[in-house]
C-alpha cells in the first residue's frame, strides 16, 4: 500500500465515529439552552397556590378576575339560588354538561363543577385562545344570546359558557372553562393551586 | 495617469492581492447584467432593503432606551416618547417600518408569482425568500410584545397559546415558550433577546444569501425571457444593462427617494395609521385581567389569522382549534413548494394562459377579503366568506399543477420587449 491511496474503510470508520459523537455533543450542548426556556425557580415559586377570603361574597357576586394563581385571572363566583335553580335547565345547549373532559379535578366533576355548591372556582382564561371572558349573570336575553341563563361571554370570538363555566355548543372554544386545583382550608377561605392533602 | 489615480491603483492592487474587492464589485454592480426591460415591480426588493436598514439603525437606537421588563417596558416607551430627544421619531420611524417592511415584501412576491420568478433555476432564491417572509413574521411578532402594551399582551397570549392546539404536548410547549405559566416578564424578556439579537441575524445572513443566489443565476424580467440566451462576443447578454450605474442611478433611486416620501408621510401625519398601524388598546399598558373587546393582529398578518378562525369544526377527533393552527400554518407553508407546483412551460404572466390569469386575480381578491375579514369581529356570515376564501387560497397552489399544464400559453419571445 503506497502513501497516496486512500484507505477508505478508516476514513469512513473516522467520518462515521467523528458524526456520531458529534451528535451526541450537539445533543449534549442543546440540553442548557432548551432547558433555560423553562419557567425558572422563581417563576415557578410565584406559581405556588394563593390563599382567596370569601367571607365577604354575596350571592350572584363574582370576586375577580383576581390575579392568582400562577398569573393566570380567577373568577370566585357565589352563585344565589335562583342562579343554582336555572343552571342545569338547559342542559342540550351545553357541549360537555357532565364535565367529561378533564378540565377539572375529580372532586368538581359534577353537577355545579364546585366543591360546595354555591361557590365556583375557574380559571378565567377561554379554552379557545386565552382571552379572558367576562361575566355576564344576570338571566335576561343577551344580543350574543336570547335565552341566556347567566353566564361568561369572550368578546374576542363569541365563546360562550354557563355559570358552571362548562361551554355553549357551536361556539369555537373546544371545552368548558378550567377548574383549578383547591380546597378550603377553613369554611372562608379557600386554597387555589394545590388539592387538598399534598402539600 | 496622474500621480494620485496611480496610488489610488497601487492601494486597490494591494488590497485586491488579499480581499476581492474589486472582483466583488464588478460581480455584484458594475457588471452584474440585469435585463433591460425591467419596470416598475422591480423595485421592492431594494426597497426592502431600504427599510431593512431603517429598521437595523432605528432598532438599535431604540434599544439604548427600552427597558425590557414587566415594570419597565411600558414606561420607556413613554419615556422615548416624551423625554428623549426625537425618541418619538426613531419609534414612528421603527413601527412606520415594520408596516412598510411588510408593505413591500408583499409587492415583491407578488411580482414574484406574476413573473414566474420562483421558477427554475430560482428555486432556491424563491425558497430563502419565503424563509425570509417567515422569519420577518417572527421578528414582527415577538417585537409587537415589547411595548407591552394591552394589546402586545393579548395578542402574545393568542398567538402563544396556539402553541396549546397541539395534541398531548402543546400545553407543555406553551408554557416552555413563555418560561412561565401566562405571559409574563420572563416572556417579554426572551422576546425582546429574539427581537433584537437572533432574528435579525437570521434575516441578515437569509437576505444576504437570497441576493447571491439572485446573482448566481441571474435576475428574471417582465417577459420571463431567458436574456442569457443571446449574448454579444464578451458574453454579456444583449438584452442587458449593468446594474450599476443604470438601474441604480436611473431606476432604484428615484424610486427610493419617492418611497422615503410616503413613509415620511405616514410616519409624520398619520403614525398609528388610525389604529391600524399602532392599535388604540395599545396606548393602555399590559393588563392580564382585561382583554380588550376586539383582538385583532397587525394588518400584514390578518389574512392569515382570518384562515385561523375559518377552522370552527373539529375533524377526525381533533379540535376546531388544532385545525386552525394547522390551516393557518399550512398556509405560510405551502408557498415554499411552488416552483414544484408551476407546471407551465412559460414563466410570465404574460405569457401563460386564462387558468393561471384567473387563478392568480381570484388569489389576490381573496388575500385581500381575508385581510379585510381578520380585523373585524366574527360573524357567521363572515366566517363562511373566510372559509371561502381560505379554499380559493389554497387551491391557488393545490390546483396549480393542473390549471398551468392544460391551459394554452402564448408563445414567448425570443429578446424582451420594452414597455
Amino acid at each position: 500500500m503506497n502513501e497516496d491511496s486512500v484507505n477508505t474503510g478508516r476514513r469512513n470508520f473516522l467520518i462515521g465515529a467523528t458524526t456520531v459523537v458529534g451528535s451526541a455533543g450537539v445533543v449534549g450542548v442543546a440540553v442548557p439552552f432548551v432547558g433555560s426556556w423553562n419557567p425558572s425557580a422563581k417563576a415557578l415559586a410565584a406559581g405556588a397556590p394563593v390563599k382567596v377570603d370569601i367571607s365577604k361574597m354575596s350571592p350572584g357576586e363574582i370576586l375577580g378576575p383576581i390575579p392568582a394563581w400562577r398569573d393566570k385571572p380567577i373568577f370566585v363566583v357565589k352563585r344565589s339560588d335562583v342562579m343554582l335553580e336555572e343552571l342545569n335547565s338547559k342542559n342540550d345547549r351545553l357541549a360537555d354538561p357532565d364535565s367529561q373532559r378533564e378540565q377539572q379535578p375529580v372532586y368538581a366533576q359534577n353537577d355545579t363543577r364546585s366543591i360546595k355548591p354555591d361557590v365556583l372556582v375557574l380559571v378565567g382564561l377561554c379554552t379557545h385562545l386565552s382571552c379572558s371572558p367576562k361575566f355576564r349573570p344576570a338571566i335576561q336575553p343577551e344580543v350574543f344570546d336570547e335565552e341566556w341563563i347567566g353566564g361568561f361571554f369572550c368578546p374576542c370570538h363569541g365563546s360562550k359558557f354557563d355559570l358552571a363555566g362548562r361551554v355553549y355548543t357551536g361556539v369555537p372554544a373546544p371545552s368548558n372553562l378550567e377548574v383549578p386545583p383547591h380546597f378550603y382550608e377553613s369554611d372562608s377561605v379557600i386554597v387555589i393551586g394545590e388539592d387538598e392533602g399534598t402539600a | 495617469m496622474s500621480a494620485l489615480q496611480q496610488s489610488f491603483k497601487n492601494m486597490m492592487d494591494w488590497v485586491d492581492a488579499r480581499l476581492p474587492v474589486t472582483e466583488t464589485y464588478e460581480k455584484h454592480l458594475s457588471k452584474y447584467y440585469a435585463p433591460k426591460n425591467f419596470n416598475i415591480w422591480y423595485l421592492f426588493g431594494v426597497l426592502s432593503v431600504v427599510v431593512l436598514v431603517n429598521q437595523l439603525l432605528t432598532g438599535i437606537w431604540l434599544t439604548m432606551s427600552y427597558v425590557p421588563t414587566a415594570d419597565g417596558a411600558f414606561a420607556s416607551v413613554e419615556y422615548i416618547m416624551r423625554d428623549v430627544e426625537y425618541g418619538w421619531m426613531l419609534r414612528y420611524m421603527h413601527s412606520t417600518g415594520a408596516s412598510a417592511f411588510f408593505l413591500v415584501v408583499y409587492l415583491h412576491m407578488f411580482r414574484g408569482l406574476a413573473y414566474g420568478s420562483y421558477q427554475k433555476p430560482r428555486e432556491l432564491i424563491w425558497i430563502l425568500g419565503m424563509l425570509i417572509y417567515v422569519a420577518l413574521m417572527a421578528e414582527g411578532f415577538f417585537g409587537y410584545l415589547l411595548p407591552w402594551g394591552n394589546m402586545s399582551f393579548w395578542a402574545g397570549q393568542v398567538i402563544v397559546s396556539l402553541a396549546g392546539a397541539i395534541p398531548f404536548v402543546g400545553d407543555a410547549l406553551a408554557t416552555w415558550v413563555r418560561g412561565d405559566f401566562n405571559i409574563s416578564g420572563i416572556t417579554l424578556n426572551r422576546f425582546f433577546a429574539l427581537h433584537v439579537v437572533l432574528i435579525p441575524l437570521v434575516l441578515i445572513v437569509l437576505v444576504f444569501l437570497h441576493i447571491l443566489a439572485l446573482h448566481e443565476v441571474g435576475s428574471n424580467n417582465p417577459d420571463g425571457v431567458d436574456i442569457k440566451k443571446n449574448v454579444d462576443e464578451d458574453g454579456k447578454p444583449i438584452d442587458s444593462i449593468p446594474f450599476h450605474p443604470h438601474y441604480t442611478i436611473g431606476h432604484d433611486l428615484p424610486a427610493i427617494v419617492a418611497f422615503l416620501f410616503l413613509f415620511c408621510v405616514v410616519m409624520f401625519y398619520f403614525p398609528d395609521g388610525g389604529g391600524y398601524l399602532i392599535e388604540h388598546p395599545n396606548y393602555e399598558p399590559a393588563n392580564p385581567l382585561k382583554t380588550p373587546d376586539l383582538i385583532a393582529p397587525v394588518w400584514y398578518y390578518t389574512p392569515f389569522y382570518s384562515m385561523l378562525r375559518a377552522a370552527t369544526f373539529p375533524l377526525f377527533g381533533l379540535d376546531a382549534k388544532f385545525w386552525g393552527l394547522v390551516v393557518m400554518a399550512g398556509a405560510i407553508a405551502l408557498p415554499v413548494v411552488l416552483p414544484w407546483l408551476d407546471k407551465s412551460p412559460v414563466k410570465s404572466i404574460r405569457y401563460k394562459g386564462w387558468g393561471s390569469k384567473i387563478f392568480l386575480t381570484v388569489f389576490i381578491i381573496s388575500f385581500f377579503i381575508l385581510g379585510y375579514l381578520g380585523v373585524q369581529h366574527p360573524t357567521p356570515g363572515r366566517t363562511l366568506v373566510a372559509q371561502i376564501c381560505t379554499a380559493i387560497y389554497f387551491s391557488y397552489f393545490l390546483l396549480m399543477p393542473w390549471y398551468t399544464s392544460v391551459e394554452k400559453t402564448k408563445p414567448v419571445p425570443e429578446r424582451v420587449t420594452m414597455p
